[in-house]
C-alpha cells in the first residue's frame, strides 16, 4: 500500500536520512548532549545566569574560581579585573556567539543556496559567472576581507553579522550547484519536465527538497568555523565591542591579566573549545551518515 | 597545456581585478575617508583644502581609475600614522612574516606527513584512530586559542620561551606551534587519504610480491605516487590557512610581520596601509595557487586534459 502511493508519486522520497540516537557511538552521544546543553544554557541565559553580566564590583575585582584561594562565594569561576562574574558573562557570552553564528550561517546559505539553485538550473553564462566567483571568492583568504569590511565599516553587531553571513556562501553555491546539477540528469525531473512543471516548480517541489541533506551537512561544518571566526575576530578587538561579552572577546581582554589571573581567559577558551568540539563531532558524523561527498577539509 | 596554462592565467587575472576593486570600493563605502583621519579642531577650510589634495572631490569613477593607474605603476600613497610610503613599511615586514611561515610550514610538513602516512597504515588499528581524533580535534581549535595556552604554559608558568617579538631562535617555537596548529590537522587528513588511495593499488601488491622491504614499499612506491596529489592540495591549502593564521597569531606575539600590521591598521584605521597589505598578501595567495596549479597540471596530464 505505501510502496503504491510512493511510487505513485512522481517525485522522489527525501533522502534525508535523519541518523537517529542509537546509530551514534559513544563520542557522538556526548557531543549531542553537550550540544544540547549548550544550545539550553544560551536560550536561557536570562534565567540561568547567577548575576548581570555587566554588574562591576570593584571590591570583589579578579577573585578566583570556587576551591582557590581567595574565592568569593557565589562567583563559581572567578570574576575578571572589573569584578564581573565570569560564569554569568560567558553565559550571555555563548548566547551572543550562538545568535552571530547562526545569523552568519543562516544568511551565507540563504546566498550561496540561492545562487547555487539558479546557477545548477539555468545553466549557461549565468553559471559561468557565479562558479567565477566561486573560485575567486575561494581564492581569496576570508580573513583579510573580514578585516577589511571591519576596519572600514566599524564593529558593530549588525557589520558582524554582515561578516558571518558572507563567510562560506561559496562552499554552499558549489555544493548546491553540483548537487542540482546531478539531479537535473534523474529520471524524475525529466518526468516533470515532460508533464510541463514550471522551472519554479522544479527547482522547489522536486530539486529542493533532494539536496536538504548535504546543505545540513555543510550547515553544521560551516557553523563550527564560524564560531572561530568570530571568536578570533572579537578576541582581536574587531568584533563585538565591550562591555559585551563574546566567549572570543573575553579572552583577548583577559589576555593582559593571563599571568596573575589565568582563569578570565581559561573559563572562556574552555568554552569555545566544547562548543566548536561538539559541533565538528556532529558535523562529521552527519556526513557520514548522509555519505555526502564534500571536499573533507 | 598552453590552453590550460593561459585559462588559468586568465583567472589569476580576474581574481586580482576583483579584489583590486573590492578594496577600492570597501574603503570608499564608508563615506569620507577624510573625516577618520582628522581630528575634531581642524577648520572647514582645510578639510576642503585636504580633499581636494587627495582627490576625494572627483567622481567614483575618475577616483577608481586614478586608483588603478597608481596601483599598476606601484604607488600606494603614505600611511596615514607613520606618513610613510605603505610599500615602504609593508616591505619592511614581509621578511619576518615569511620567515614565521617558512618554520610553521617546515613543522607542519615534518609532523603531519609522517603521522598521515601512519594513519593510512594502521587504519583499523588503534593508531590509526588516535592519530585521526588528533587531526580531527585540531582542525576545531582556533589558533589564538593554541597561542593563548602557549603563552600561559611556557611565557607564564615554565618561564621557558620569550613571549614577544622574533629576536632569537627561541621566538619562533611558540608563533610556529600556534600556526601550525590549524595546518597540521588539514595536512594529516590529507596525507592519510592520499595514501589510502595509492595503498590499495596493484603494483603496491607488485612491489611487495618482489620481496621488497615494506619500508621502501611505502615510501617509494606509495608516498612517491601519492606525493603529487598531496604536493597539489598542500600547496593550495596551505597558502590560505596560513595567511589566516599568522593574521591572529603574530598579533598574539606582537610578532613584527604583515599579519601584526593588518591587525594594527585596521584597529587604527590606517587605510591606506590596510589596503595595500591586503592586496599584497591576496596577491601573493592568488599567485602561488596559479602556480600550484599548474604546475600540477604540468605533472599529471589527466587534469590538463580534463579542464583545458
Amino acid at each position: 500500500m505505501t510502496d503504491v502511493t510512493r511510487t505513485s508519486s512522481s517525485r522522489a522520497s527525501l533522502p534525508l536520512h535523519i541518523p537517529v540516537w542509537s546509530d551514534a557511538n559513544w563520542i557522538v552521544r556526548i557531543a549531542l548532549l553537550v550540544g544540547l546543553a549548550l544550545i539550553v544554557v544560551a536560550l536561557a541565559a536570562p534565567l540561568i545566569a547567577p548575576f548581570d553580566p555587566n554588574a562591576q564590583s570593584l571590591i570583589s575585582r579578579l577573585r578566583p574560581p570556587v576551591g582557590f584561594e581567595r574565592y568569593k562565594d557565589g562567583f563559581y569561576f572567578g570574576t575578571d579585573e572589573l569584578g564581573r562574574d565570569i560564569l554569568s558573562r560567558c553565559i550571555y557570552g555563548l548566547r551572543l556567539t550562538f545568535a552571530l553564528a547562526l545569523a552568519g550561517s543562516v544568511i551565507g546559505l540563504l546566498i550561496g543556496g540561492t545562487l547555487g539553485l539558479l546557477a545548477g538550473i539555468a545553466g549557461g553564462v549565468f553559471e559561468d559567472f557565479i562558479m567565477g566567483m566561486v573560485d575567486t571568492q575561494i581564492a581569496i583568504p576570508f580573513t583579510l576581507i573580514a578585516l577589511l569590511i571591519l576596519a572600514v565599516m566599524g564593529s558593530s553587531l549588525d557589520v558582524m553579522i554582515l561578516v558571518l553571513g558572507v563567510y562560506g556562501w561559496e562552499q554552499y553555491a558549489r555544493i548546491v550547484r553540483a548537487e542540482v546539477r546531478k539531479l537535473m540528469q534523474m529520471p524524475f525531473v525529466e518526468a516533470a519536465l515532460a508533464a510541463g512543471a514550471t522551472p519554479s516548480r522544479i527547482a522547489f517541489r522536486h530539486i529542493l527538497p533532494n539536496v536538504v541533506s548535504p546543505i545540513v551537512v555543510q550547515f553544521t561544518l560551516n557553523f563550527s568555523n564560524i564560531v572561530i571566526l568570530e571568536s578570533t575576530l572579537s578576541f582581536l578587538g574587531l568584533g563585538v565591542q565591550p562591555p559585551t561579552a563574546t566567549l572570543g572577546s573575553m579572552v583577548g581582554i583577559g589576555r593582559d591579566y593571563l599571568p596573575t589571573a589565568p582563569w578570565i581567559v581559561l573559563v572562556p577558551a574552555g568554552a569555545i573549545l566544547l562548543l566548536t568540539f561538539a559541533v565538528q563531532i556532529l558535523g562529521d558524523w552527519l556526513r557520514d551518515k548522509a555519505d555526502v561527498r564534500l571536499r573533507s577539509r | 597545456m598552453l590552453i590550460y596554462v593561459l585559462r588559468t592565467l586568465a583567472k589569476m587575472a580576474i581574481t586580482l581585478v576583483v579584489i583590486v576593486t573590492l578594496v577600492f570600493f570597501a574603503t570608499r563605502l564608508s563615506g569620507n575617508p577624510i573625516d577618520f583621519v582628522l581630528g575634531d579642531g581642524i577648520t572647514l577650510e582645510d578639510r576642503e583644502l585636504l580633499i581636494a589634495y587627495y582627490g576625494l572631490d572627483a567622481s567614483i569613477g575618475t577616483q577608481y581609475w586614478r586608483y588603478l593607474v597608481s596601483v599598476f605603476s606601484g604607488e600606494f600613497g603614505l600611511s596615514f600614522l607613520e606618513r610613510r610610503p605603505v610599500s615602504q613599511i609593508v616591505l619592511e615586514r614581509a621578511w619576518p612574516s615569511l620567515k614565521l611561515l617558512l618554520s610553521a610550514i617546515g613543522f607542519t610538513l615534518i609532523v603531519s606527513v609522517p603521522l598521515g602516512i601512519l594513519a593510512a597504515i594502521y587504519r583499523t588499528s588503534i593508531i590509526g584512530s588516535v592519530v585521526m581524533v588528533i587531526a580531527f580535534l585540531g582542525y576545531a581549535v582556533p589558533a589564538f586559542i593554541i597561542g593563548i595556552l602557549l603563552v600561559l604554559i611556557f611565557g607564564y608558568t615554565l618561564n621557558w620561551l620569550p613571549v614577544i617579538g622574533d629576536g632569537s631562535a627561541l621566538h619562533f617555537i611558540m608563533p610556529t606551534l600556534a600556526i601550525s596548529g590549524m595546518l597540521v590537522a588539514a595536512i594529516t587528513r590529507f596525507t592519510r587519504n592520499a595514501m589510502l588511495d595509492v595503498l590499495s593499488q596493484d603494483y603496491m601488491r607488485t612491489a611487495r610480491a618482489k620481496g621488497l622491504p615494506e619500508w621502501i614499499v611505502i615510501l617509494k612506491h606509495g608516498l612517491r605516487n601519492a606525493s603529487i596529489t598531496l604536493l597539489s592540495v598542500i600547496g593550495l591549502q596551505i597558502a590560505g590557512l596560513a595567511a589566516s593564521g599568522s593574521v591572529v597569531v603574530e598579533a598574539i606575539f606582537a610578532w613584527p610581520g604583515i599579519g601584526d600590521l593588518l591587525v594594527r591598521s585596521a584597529i587604527l584605521r590606517d587605510y591606506p596601509v590596510l589596503q595595500f597589505g591586503v592586496l599584497s598578501v591576496a596577491i601573493v595567495v592568488i599567485v602561488i595557487n596559479a602556480t600550484v596549479d599548474i604546475a600540477y597540471a604540468y605533472a599529471d596530464p589527466r587534469i590538463r586534459l580534463a579542464k583545458g
